[in-house]
């Protein structure tokens, strides 16, 4: 049943958050440290071990794999509710202070993407 | 017109479907007859969709781009981070684990370098507009990593609300900057694989402009690019007012 699929997105999604808080209060932050990276870590390893045991049917996938699909809207959306007035408005400095740190660390890609790739081989 | 407008904001999530895939709808066919399909439509809808939030903006004078308009109340429901993380946690399904394993290290160290090299660059700037205290400077750096880290910096060290709004500005343009820029960067930098795309993420940190611009390059790369940038504004919470700050105070001795 794909309601099936989605609270198993939902556990992974709630407990990766909670972890991320946690790990947050444990360094003194007061953000949410990496919440969502271990919720998809978890959907990766329990999608897994689903399909070993061979639990994992059609419509089950399909109450995760609909979100997945639903990304691109929810990002549109997403974008009509930056603070862009701010963005275009807020002088030539805060523009500066923004893009400059991007281009700095574009500059480095190459150099990163060489030690994953050297990584790889071995 | 009352009832109707009484009713979309009260239906506002079902209203911002109807909206979205309306503006999904128009811009694959902008992308199709008016560019050949080089430009990707969901690049166009992600457009569109900063056009609209400027419109608000400019219109209600809110923070909250078109979700400031009562009717597109639902945008804020539907674009908030609850449903984002969401659905970035659901595109994991399509993601390896081999590669996320093989590409830890250089993760790891992207995201070190994009939180101190994005500083760096904040700080820089700063210092050419005339500001010399290491207050100012740190938190307008901060910014430079997302609009969260800024603020969160400079609550935390006592920046002035200038200097925090400056910072938040900052953030801002780079998340925006991001969503633009990676469609168009992507092929020059060779972000067509999942190792660069999790180098990509650590290094840009900005949840949103990453997400926003790699699902604008190729959806299939976006688990990548979200799971390491996911990790950046909790870490940049943490050095920028701690390590990054007394780094600063001791350059900047006053």
């Amino acid at each position: 049943m794909i309601i099936y699929g989605v609270g198993i997105l939902a556990f992974c999604y709630v407990v990766g958050q909670i972890f991320g808080e946690f790990i947050g209060k444990l360094i003194g932050v007061d953000a949410n440290v990496g919440g969502v990276g271990f919720a998809m870590i978890l959907l990766i390893l329990i999608n897994d071990w689903l399909k070993k045991k061979n639990y994992l049917d059609t419509s089950t996938e399909k109450g995760i794999l609909f979100w997945s699909q639903m990304y691109i809207p929810i990002v549109v959306a997403m974008s009509a509710t930056q603070n862009v007035k701010v963005a275009v408005s807020s002088g030539f400095m805060a523009i500066l202070a923004g893009i400059v740190p991007v281009l700095i660390c574009i500059a480095v890609i190459p150099f990163l993407a060489k030690i994953s790739k050297s990584s790889q081989i071995d | 017109m009352e009832i109707i407008s009484k009713f979309l904001e009260k239906n506002g999530i079902v209203f911002t479907f109807l909206v979205v895939s309306l503006i999904i709808y128009c811009s694959e066919l902008i992308s199709v007859k008016a560019t050949n399909k080089k430009i990707p439509g969901s690049a166009i809808a992600i457009i569109f969709g900063l056009l609209m939030a400027y419109f608000g903006g400019v219109a209600t004078g809110g923070e909250k781009g078109i979700a400031d308009i009562k009717i597109f109340s639902g945008f804020g429901v539907l674009g908030g981070s609850m449903f984002r993380d969401f659905a970035i946690t659901s595109t994991a399904m399509g993601a390896s684990f081999i590669v996320i394993k093989r590409t830890g290290l250089a993760g790891v160290l992207s995201l070190f370098l994009g939180i101190v090299l994005s500083f760096i660059g904040g700080v820089v700037v700063a210092l050419f507009w005339g500001y010399h205290d290491a207050i100012s400077l740190t938190t307008i750096g901060a910014g430079a990593c997302t609009y969260i880290v800024g603020p969160v910096t400079g609550a935390a060290i006592g920046a002035s609300s200038d200097v925090m709004a400056l910072s938040i500005a900052a953030g801002v343009i780079k998340a925006v900057f991001v969503t633009i820029g990676t469609p168009f960067i992507a092929k020059y930098i060779g972000l067509n694989n999942p190792h660069t795309a999790m180098v990509y993420g650590g290094l840009m940190g900005t949840t949103s402009g990453v997400s926003a611009g790699l699902a604008a390059t190729d959806p299939k790369l976006v688990p990548y690019g979200a799971l390491t940038a996911t990790f950046y504004t909790g870490l940049g919470c943490l050095f920028c007012p701690s390590l990054l700050f007394i780094l600063m105070k001791f350059v900047f001795a006053d």
